[in-house]
Formats: structure tokens, sequence, C-alpha cells
């Protein structure tokens, strides 16, 4: 990724991309100053702010391999694969996969629930693999396809597995459903005949205050029993 | 006005007929032998598509144009006085919209509200909250609840004592049922602090135009939300919409609004702009309520025959700065014994207050009675299940027991000698009673439109036990249609009013309030379907969709084609919950058995299975309603093995305030678990639904520990029943 000047007003352009009316005219603290006044200028020292890039239409940028990259402590602009899609994003690079998902595309399946990895309520699918999108910071998941639960499957046209949630009635509040869905969808596509100990395997790491386990063992069984005789 | 009817209520074995006398316009309670089309029928919820595919709204999911994210500031210190909150460098960070100073002259608990702010980002917000400067005077503090108990103890309040007045309940005389009894038990049980840990945690997304205010709330209880809104702010109540579409877990912590509800409303004002402020985990953990710690002094006595002759219970319990710690009412409720005492006494501690908790006071108050009279059980060389029987007074639940002992084997396992190996079987029973009944006030609006489609409206809200469903299923019975045709729309302040969602109240509250709204709109329906079948609207029947002349039932019209006759663009009707009726009972039994493998060279246990035999009246969705037994046994294996909030004497700080450190049970945890359903007819409202969350929630962690007991020869008297402790009671075997 080319470095480009930062731009010293960045911070205001970005608050102010948010809500334009919004200024009382008081003099502003910025993020970098903030951070130096924190204490923190030490950690920051040297890093370097990106301007957003100004084509939404070229190709995801993929992560650099060894050279270090500087991004922030500003927002940077880059592009994800999500559901098939390409979308532009501009985030601080702090910003969480979990938290560019709900917050800047409104993809709002996947919840954050523990924020450290812990209860798998913001399970979705990287490369076909299940990860802790609360666990991983958006820039990491450049040049990656990301799927979320969304991706999965809509209302009107779920994915089998969805169909067998709702058959058995594998969900109660529903706040971890589409974690444990997106953790379970992955399992049955590694292992399409998974045994009762495999499906909970692949959910041992899958929290539900509800107690609504049992179920879920059953949905799953039954998805991949019915995927079984399709095929 | 009023007409009496005989119905046949009870259960198999135990009916009798019984007189109501009930309103003209209330349809006449469902009965034993009821002939049920949708009710009964295991139902796949009808929201479950919206959940499955991750597109249900939730308030943590709600996105405003131009909203902003807010966040508090909490006390680092357990007791202090806050000289001053200084808000100007806060305020003057870029991206910050609004600060506010919510303390008070002191804080009381680590975790305790102090300031907050409501930013562009949450990121931003959480920058400009180490920015707030607060002069903070520490003061002495505990939070231990032993600690607190003593005479030196730093007080927690300046204007009481640590330790509050008893509460008293006394029946007979105690004394005199010790000196008749052929053994006794006098033991120490605890348990420990438990936090609910709902996946969404509390907060809200607030919205103001002019002086009306939205608040799409994290919340069991929208109208509640609303009147506090309404008086925090001096507004009209109607100028308050809370809406609450989906709700991820509650179980009793969440009713009115909380400081991070008003909080939100405050700082959208102040900044003109809506405000979302969901708390993170570790305030959830630390400020949004919990399950009080107890330690419960007991004293059993029972004749040679089992009959329980005096039960005396000295109990404390810590809410930390709140109350509602007492946990005697299983000790009044379960079991008959003519001489008893108990003396319940809140402790106060620098923590978090306490909130109701799945059944308040009861799983605390059944790990230690059922663990007691197990110990009383050995000491009279009396089956366990046995000693329950004598003492117990519910017909039902003597059903329960034959039906839980069979498909359990309780009479081979409890007998099975004990294996030499390290893994150590055992098996426990305990009892379950609640009072499901619910109460008046919900109202409900029922609406045909012209294309067929029914709405069922009312302001209640689900917090997982699948509402909607249920009360789509109520009305599409009364009315004869299929369920596919009807809709349930709640969660909104602006349909008709019901009543918060807890005390397992809800099934009972709206049912009866759905089912005669129904009625009356089947009445307006059918007078509208009179003229064109040419017959008397009393003659007309609807079932499966169609609209027949009862004694032609050729003569008949489709219910699709009947509403294209609704002049206008719709047909409605409400009806109200009419207050109990006499009926047969309003006690709910329960009974649940726990099979347990404990290595004894780790300490280890493993819960592998559960038979729970329960009654909730009429079960309008068995399928829904297995969920909530499977819930309600997790959730007990989760008190009995793991939970427990911990907090650092040192530095008054919660050490665990996550989903790792605090360990919730998973689906590794997870035993089989086979639920079985008494059905009782008991005509206390128009449908008879008895609410159920509690009833299976009470004994499962006193079966886990008296399973546990059984295994390894000892009671484990402390929970979570941890390794430590569980190789602590084999060494002193």
């Amino acid at each position: 990724m080319s470095r480009r000047p930062r731009d010293p007003h960045h911070n205001e352009k970005i608050a102010a991309e948010f809500d334009p009316a919004a200024d009382d005219g008081g003099p502003k603290l910025s993020r970098r100053s903030f951070l130096k006044g924190a204490g923190a200028a030490a950690a920051v020292a040297g890093l370097l702010g990106v301007q957003p890039a100004a084509a939404d239409d070229a190709a995801p940028e993929p992560p650099l391999a060894g050279a270090a990259e500087r991004l922030g402590p500003g927002p940077a602009t880059f592009k994800l694969r999500i559901n098939g899609a390409t979308r532009t994003v501009t985030a601080e690079p702090r910003v969480t996969l979990l938290g560019v998902l709900r917050d800047h595309l409104g993809l709002t399946g996947a919840k954050l629930v523990c924020d450290r990895g812990a209860c798998g309520a913001c399970t979705v699918h990287l490369d076909g693999a299940p990860v802790t999108s609360c666990m991983m910071l958006a820039i990491d998941a450049r040049g990656h396809e990301i799927t979320t639960i969304e991706g999965l499957g809509a209302p009107d046209r779920m994915h089998a597995l969805q169909d067998a949630f709702v058959a058995k009635d594998a969900l109660q509040c529903g706040f971890c459903t589409p974690g444990m869905t997106m953790a379970l969808s992955a399992a049955l596509e590694a292992n399409p005949n998974p045994s009762p100990a495999e499906i909970k395997h692949a959910i041992a790491g899958n929290i539900c205050r509800c107690g609504t386990y049992p179920h879920v063992i059953e949905a799953a069984l039954a998805a991949a029993q019915a995927a079984r005789g399709q095929a | 006005m009023a007409r009496r009817v005989t119905l046949r209520l009870g259960f198999e074995g135990g009916l009798r007929d019984v007189v109501v006398t009930i309103p003209d316009d209330e349809p006449a309670p469902w009965q034993w032998g009821e002939k049920f089309s949708v009710v009964g029928v295991d139902t796949p919820r009808l929201d479950g598509p919206l959940k499955a595919a991750g597109r249900a709204p939730y308030t943590y999911d709600i996105q405003l144009p131009g909203m902003l994210h807010g966040a508090i500031l909490r006390s680092p210190y357990p007791h202090a006085r806050i000289r001053s909150v200084d808000l100007g460098v806060a305020r003057r960070l870029d991206g910050v919209r609004a600060a506010l100073d919510r303390s008070g002259a002191a804080v009381r608990f680590a975790g305790q509200e102090v300031a907050a702010v409501a930013a562009v980002t949450l990121e931003i917000a959480r920058d400009a909250l180490r920015l707030v400067k607060v002069d903070y005077a520490p003061m002495p503090f505990v939070t231990a609840m032993e600690d607190a108990m003593r005479p030196d103890a730093p007080a927690v309040f300046e204007s009481g004592a640590n330790v509050g007045a008893p509460h008293i309940n006394e029946i007979g005389n105690v004394a005199a049922g010790f000196e008749t009894a052929a053994a006794s038990v006098d033991a120490v049980y605890t348990t420990p602090v438990q936090t609910h840990v709902s996946l969404e945690t509390h907060g809200a997304v607030a919205s103001w135009n002019g002086d009306e205010l939205t608040v799409w709330c994290s919340t069991q209880g929208i109208f509640g939300v609303r009147d506090d809104l309404a008086v925090h702010f001096s507004l009209p109540p109607e100028n308050v919409r809370v809406i609450t579409a989906y709700l991820g877990g509650g179980f009793g912590s969440k009713f009115g609004a909380g400081h991070e509800v008003i909080i939100a409303a405050e700082l959208a004002r102040m900044a003109r702009a809506p405000v979302k402020l969901m708390l993170s985990r570790a305030e959830e953990h630390v400020a949004t309520g919990n399950r009080p710690c107890s330690q419960q002094h007991v004293r059993i006595g029972a004749a040679r025959d089992g009959a329980l002759t005096a039960i005396e219970l000295e109990q404390h319990g810590s809410g930390g700065i709140g109350g509602g710690s007492g946990s005697a009412v299983p000790y009044l409720a379960l079991y008959r014994c003519p001489n008893l005492r108990t003396r319940e006494r809140n402790v106060y501690i620098n923590a978090g207050p306490a909130s109701p908790m799945r059944a308040p006071g009861w799983p605390q108050g059944c790990f230690a009675l059922e663990l007691a009279i197990d110990e009383l059980a050995r000491k009279l060389n009396l089956d366990r299940l046995e000693m329950r029987r004598r003492n117990n007074p519910s017909p039902v639940r003597a059903l329960e027991y034959d039906i839980g002992a069979r498909a359990f084997g309780w009479d081979q396992r409890a007998r099975a000698p004990k294996a030499r190996g390290p893994i150590r079987r055992g098996v426990g029973v305990a009892s379950a009673a609640w009072h499901g009944i619910g109460a008046s006030g919900p109202q409900a609006q029922c609406v045909a439109f012209r294309d067929g489609r029914v709405a069922v409206r009312i302001g209640t809200q689900d917090v997982g036990t699948g509402t909607r469903t249920i009360i789509a299923m109520v009305a599409a019975e009364e009315l004869g249609v299929p369920l596919q045709s009807v809709t349930a729309e709640i969660g909104d302040t602006r349909y008709l009013f019901s009543l918060p969602s807890g005390g397992s109240m809800t099934a009972p509250s709206t049912t009866p309030a759905v089912r005669q709204a129904a009625a009356h709109l089947k009445g307006k329906l059918l007078r509208l379907a009179a003229p064109a079948l040419g017959a008397a609207p009393e003659d007309l029947v609807i079932s499966d969709g169609v609209v027949r002349v009862r004694a032609e039932p050729d003569r008949a019209i489709e219910f699709a084609d009947l509403c294209r006759r609704i002049p206008g663009d719709s047909l409605a009707a409400d009806g109200e919950h009419v207050p109990n009726y006499g009926g047969y009972s309003t006690a709910q039994a329960g009974c649940q058995f726990a099979g347990v493998e404990v290595d004894i060279e780790t300490g280890i246990v493993r819960v592998t299975d559960f038979v729970a035999v329960h009654d909730a009246g009429v079960i309008v969705d068995p399928l829904t309603a297995r969920s909530q037994v499977n819930g309600g046994i997790i959730m007990g294996v989760g008190f009995a093995l793991f939970e427990d909030r911990l907090i650092d004497p040192q530095t008054g700080l919660m050490v665990n305030p996550t989903m790792d450190d605090y360990k919730l049970p998973g689906v590794l945890d997870t035993p089989e678990i086979r639920a079985y359903f008494v059905e009782v007819a008991n005509g206390i409202t128009n449908t008879g639904v008895l609410g159920m969350g509690e009833a299976v929630h009470v004994a499962a962690t006193a079966a886990i520990g008296c399973a546990v007991a059984d295994a390894i020869g000892a009671p484990v008297r402390d929970l979570p029943l941890t390794p430590d402790r569980v190789l602590a009671a084999i060494g002193g075997v």
C-alpha cells in the first residue's frame, strides 16, 4: 500500500461526515493529540495517517506480507469481500471486523456478546472457516472471502441448517443463533456426516444462555441427514 | 352480566367438576378433554426464520441516521466520595457530542455510574471517558458477606447497619418439633452470587422528536420503561414510545428504565441526535443485577417414618447494595412440615445491586433444603424419593414422582452398588413448585383483514420463550383458522397494555386476553356471515378456516371469502384478562431427577442425564415448552458447577467480569434431558395456561447437588461444586 501525506484535518473531516450539523464551535481535540495527551504517544509515534482512497472499484487490497504497513490512528479506506460482493469501508484501523460488519455495513446478524472470543456469537466465515469477528481487525480481513449469516440464507430462502434450526426449535432468544449457525455450517461443510460428538465439538465455543444446546444438536443432525438425502 | 359454568377440571386420576362464574362476554375456560386443533401441537416458532437468518431486529441492531454512540464512566472504587467531576477535556475531544455528570455524593460499588458521553463512534466515546477527570475520596469498603457481618465492618450505608432486620415466618412450635424427631440434621449451606449474563447486554437507542421520545430498549417490560422515562422527563406517558421487537435474554434483570436507558435518553436530548448505548460485558456483570449469595443454616428433623417434624432456617444473603436476598420460600412451599421457622436477613456489601433472577430465592433455597433432606433420609435409612413422597402435599407431584422415577430408573439406579474405579455415579431427585398463574391487566386486540389475514396485537414482549407463537396459536384455535393466517404483533407500547415478562406471568396473563379478543372478533365475523349463510350467528361455527352452519355443514363459506365482506379495511375486537377464577388449583408442581459422574481423582463432576416432569396447565406449544425445560436445567448446571461472581477483597473489583473466567455451561456440559408434562386442566383462566420458565429451573441445581453427594458418599454444601470442594468432601469421608 502506498503511503500518502497526512491531511492534518482528516479527523475533523471524518467527524463532519458523520454529522455535519453538530459542532458547538469550541476548540477540538484531535484523536492524535488525545493519544499523546493520554500518554500513548510512544505507541503511535511515527504512525502515518492514510488518506481515504479515491476509487471504489479497485480490486481488494491484499494484506502486505513482511513490510511494515502503517495505518491510523485516523480512518483508512479499504475494501473487503463480503458475501460475494466487494465493499468499501472507511474506518479506523482499530475497528474490528465485527464492528465494520455491524456499524459500517449494516450486517447486524453477527453479535457482540463477550468481546473476547469466548462465546462465539460473532462467528463468521473467513475463507470458509469459522472465526470470531470480535477478535479480528477489519483491515486484517482484506483479501479474504468473508461470509456472514446474511450470506448464508434469507428468511424466505434459508440454508438447510437454518431450516432445521427453526423446525427443531434450536433457538430461544435467538441472540447466539447466528454465531451457532455459522460455526455449524462450516463444520457440516467440512464433515457432511457428523456424529453427535463431532457436532458438540463444532459448537463447544458457542455459548447459549437460554440453554438451547440439545435442540441445536438435533437440528444439526437433521440438516446433515437432509443434505445427504438430497445428494 | 355473568353466567355459571360447570367445568371438568384436574388431571388424570384427579378429576372433578368445578362451578365457576364468568362474565357473559368471556369464552368458557378450556377444560379436561378439550379437543384442540392448533393448541398442543409441536409448532416451530413463528419468528424462527427471522432469528435463524440473523434478521431479527434486536435493540442492539437498531441503526438510525446520525446516530451517536454512548458510553458510561464507572467508578473504579468500591466506596468513595466524589469531590468533583470535570467533563471539559472530554467534551473537547473531536467527535464527542454530549457529556453528562451522573455522580451523586458517593459511590458504593466498583462499577457505579459516574459520567457518560456520546460521540460519533463507540471507540471515540470510550476514548472520551478516559479524559473525564474525577476526584474521588476513597472510603473503607467491604465486599465479602462474612466480613460485612462483623461488628467492626466498614458501613456500606452511613444511615444503617450492614445486616438488616430479619424477615420471619413461623408455623407451629419448632422446639417441640425437634423433640419428637427421630433424627435431625444441622448444617450450613452456601450459594454464590450468580449473574444473569443475558447475551444481549442492557441498553437502549433513544431518539427525540420535540418532546416525543422513542426508545428501543432491551427490556422485559416495555410499559415499565415507558412509565419510568415519562416520570424522569416529566412527560405524559403517551409521549414516550418503547419498542422491544426482539430481546436477547433477560432472566429477570431487565425491568424498568435502568441508568443506561435514562442516560441514553439524556445524551440524545443534549446532543439533539439519536444515541445508542449498549453496555459492555464487564458492565453487564457488575452493574445490572445478580442473584444474591446465601448462607443457610438449616436444622431439620423427621420421625422414623420420614415425616418431617421441624425445619429451622437462619439465612443471610447479600445482593450487594440491594436487598431481596431471601431464600426461605421453598422451605414453606415444597413439603409439609407442621413446625417451621425461617429468619432471612439482607446483608449489604459494596457490590452491585441484586435484581430478580429466574425464580428469585428458589434455586438457593432448594439446594440447601433438598441436600438437608437427603442427609436426613440417610440417617433414617430411607429411600430419598420415598422420603419426599411422605412429605409431599401435591397430588399432581405424586403422579410426577411416579412418572419421573419410572423414566429415570430411580429404583435401580438409587440402589445400585457404587463402582470401585475412579468414576463414581450418583443420582438425585428434587422437587419444584411455582405459581405461574399470571395476573390481570393485559388487553389484546384481534384484527381480521379483508385478505383473510388475522393479526393479534398486544403490548407484551418475547423474552425467548415463544410468546409470539403461543398467542398466535391461541387466536388461531379460538377463531378456527389455520395458524399460517395469523401474525402476532408485540413489543411496542402503541399496542394495548400488557404486564412485564417476569414471574412466569407472560403466557398465563396474555393468552386469556388474546383468546377473549379472538372470541369477540369471531362474534363480529359470525354476525357478518349470518346473512350470507341465511342462518343466525349463534348457529354458525368456524373450523379449519371455513364458516359453517352447525346443523348443515355443507352450507359454508371460506373464512377468506367472509373477510372480503368486511366493510372498510379490517374488523377489530378487543379482549382482556378477566381476574383469575378459583378453578382447580393455582399450585404448580414438578420434580427433576439428575444423574452425575464424579471423577474422585480429579474432583470433576459431569452431569449425565436429567428427567424433568412438570405441570404447566395447558401446554400450548410442546416444542417450545421443551426448549424451556432444557434451558432451565442447563442454567441449573451452571449454578451447580461453575458460576461464581468473584470480588477481590483488596480492591473491591470483580475479577471475572468476562465470559471465560465467569464460566457458563456449554454444549459439552449439557446432560441428556427428557421432559414430561402432566396435563392439568386448572380452569383459573379461559385458557388455563401457566408459565413455566421458573418452574423448570428451581430444582435443577438441587438435584445435581443431591446426585453428587450420592456419588461420593458425602454432601458438598457449598456451590459451585468445584473440583477442590469435591475432593475436600471426598477426603473427609
